[in-house]
């Protein structure tokens, strides 16, 4: 790392804590200082897995519930996406029939899923879970597709030379050509995963960083909305990074 | 009837832009064990032949029969050598061999299957790259990699298209000796495209002109009058080298398109 690589973002850092510092000081009274926000907060960050009770514990503890979460449904939408994606690629008529069923779905905002999601499983937890799922699976689904629809016509007539029966086309030839899309796929379902978890714990009040932010929020305690926004995108980042190693890894072949 | 035969094979391709006329009517005929090479300029429809003699692509008009059954369809006794070479990126140098010894010898163990593709590769000079992946290898190396995938298939003829045109000089001409070995030792049935009539001259029993397409169309046979085995030095300096290329040259010339 060059001290430049260094020096610029702690500018850039440096310049939001001021203009932050400024609105709370003129035209939002509400909002909390920096000072302010790191004073109220110091608990849940040095002591990130403390918990008093059901929604007051550690920010990292926090997190984790929201994680855990995220993971359950982010594996619910690979597991649905995966295989819809390679059909959609794979079939024309398939991919005729369920195309404009995957164009309509798409845009639904998890704010719309939720409810009809607590509708179906009765409880928080499920509807969260199912949100997260419908919401995340599409990138994997297109991505996959397109990975499929762009495999060299070089890879498959050395399939079609050889012979090779459906099963051995599929895991020597297509599934391995698509990788790289497939794990592009993978990576922007997981930033959607992530950005769905604040909302549906809003809405459900579970405990975790969104469930928290909301509780916060009605409790009056501003600064730790501040708090739970940085984690979220602390936490965010950190899993794209992740995502990308795993993605370039792939890539790399 | 010849091993291969091939009668009044034609092949337009639709476009936007109108209908190309790419093949007008190819005959074509082999005997087992020949090396027969196709010459022409690029463009003129070499690699449309191939995709049809393989099956990979279906014909407008004409008929293929290789050891008396017309070719519907790919399958390994037409192997190919690919000009891009074609090597499976995520595949190691053994497993891109294996991939076509273990599709063509299902009735086989494995122990004798990886026998087989070791020998390949070894036949090929690659048995220290056999774990490496394609993109660690040079263009040479691929293209050896190419051909032993193409021996692999145990194919009743062998097309290569091209093989050896993205090479640079010195590495063809290496990878020509390593062909003209193979071939000594194992006779096989070849076509071989080319835009190089030196490499045709080199490697054939006997050479067809490729007339430039639109239409394109195989000219007369020039027989290749120069003894087995033989080797590059010298070679041009014989009277039946400089009879071939003369013809060659003269048909493709006089068959031009004026550009």
């Amino acid at each position: 790392m060059t001290p430049r690589k260094v020096a610029l973002p702690l500018l850039s850092l440096g310049a939001v804590l001021l203009v932050w510092t400024a609105l709370s000081h003129t035209v939002a009274p509400d909002l909390p200082s920096p000072l302010r926000t790191w004073q109220e907060s110091r608990r849940y960050i040095l002591e990130p897995f403390f918990k008093d009770g059901e929604m007051n514990q550690g920010i990292l503890r926090l997190a984790f519930y929201s994680l855990v979460r995220v993971g359950k449904g982010y594996l619910l939408a690979l597991a649905l996406g995966t295989p819809l994606g390679f059909l959609l690629g794979l079939s024309r008529a398939f991919h005729e029939s369920f195309d404009p069923v995957v164009q309509f779905l798409r845009p639904i905002s998890p704010l719309a899923w939720l409810p009809l999601g607590l509708v179906i499983f009765q409880k928080s937890e499920p509807a969260a879970i199912f949100t997260i799922a419908l919401c995340a699976m599409w990138p994997t689904v297109i991505n996959t597709a397109v990975g499929v629809r762009s495999i060299s016509q070089d890879y498959l007539n050395v399939g079609r030379v050889l012979k090779l029966s459906r099963v051995k086309m599929l895991t020597k030839i297509i599934v391995p050509a698509s990788l790289p899309y497939v794990f592009t796929g993978y990576r922007l379902s997981l930033g959607l995963a992530w950005l769905v978890i604040v909302a549906s714990e809003m809405l459900t009040g579970t405990p975790g960083v969104g469930g928290f932010l909301w509780q916060e929020y009605n409790s009056l305690v501003y600064s730790h909305i501040i708090l739970s926004v940085v984690t979220i995108g602390a936490v965010g980042l950190a899993l794209d990074r992740l995502m990308g190693l795993v993605e370039a890894r792939f890539k790399a072949v | 009837m010849a091993y291969l035969e091939v009668r009044g094979l034609a092949k337009s391709y639709v476009t936007p832009r109108g209908t190309t006329h790419v093949l007008g009517g190819v005959d074509l005929a082999l005997e087992e064990r020949e090396f027969v090479a196709i010459v022409g300029y690029s463009g003129s429809g070499k690699t449309t032949l191939v995709s049809l003699v393989a099956g990979l692509v279906a014909p407008d008009a004409g008929e293929i029969v290789l050891d008396g059954v017309p070719v519907t369809a790919p399958g390994p006794e037409r192997g190919i050598v690919f000009q891009q070479y074609s090597l499976l990126p995520w595949m190691t140098v053994y497993e891109n061999v294996a991939l076509a010894v273990d599709a063509v010898n299902t009735g086989l163990a494995a122990a004798e299957r990886r026998r087989l593709t070791e020998e390949l590769i070894a036949l090929v000079g690659l048995t220290p790259a056999t774990w490496k992946r394609p993109r660690q290898l040079s263009g040479g190396m691929r293209q050896r990699v190419a051909v032993a995938r193409g021996l692999a298939m145990k194919p009743k003829v062998l097309l290569m298209d091209e093989p050896f045109s993205a090479l640079d000089a010195l590495t063809r001409a290496s990878c020509q000796d390593l062909l003209i070995r193979i071939w000594g030792e194992h006779r096989s049935t070849v076509i071989l495209i080319t835009n190089d009539v030196d490499e045709a001259i080199l490697l054939a029993d006997r050479i067809y002109p490729l007339t430039p397409g639109p239409g394109a169309v195989l000219g007369p046979a020039i027989e290749v009058g120069l003894p087995r085995p033989r080797a590059r030095r010298h070679l041009s300096l014989q009277p039946a080298y400089q009879k071939a290329r003369q013809a060659i040259v003269d048909f493709l010339r006089a068959n031009r398109r004026v550009a």
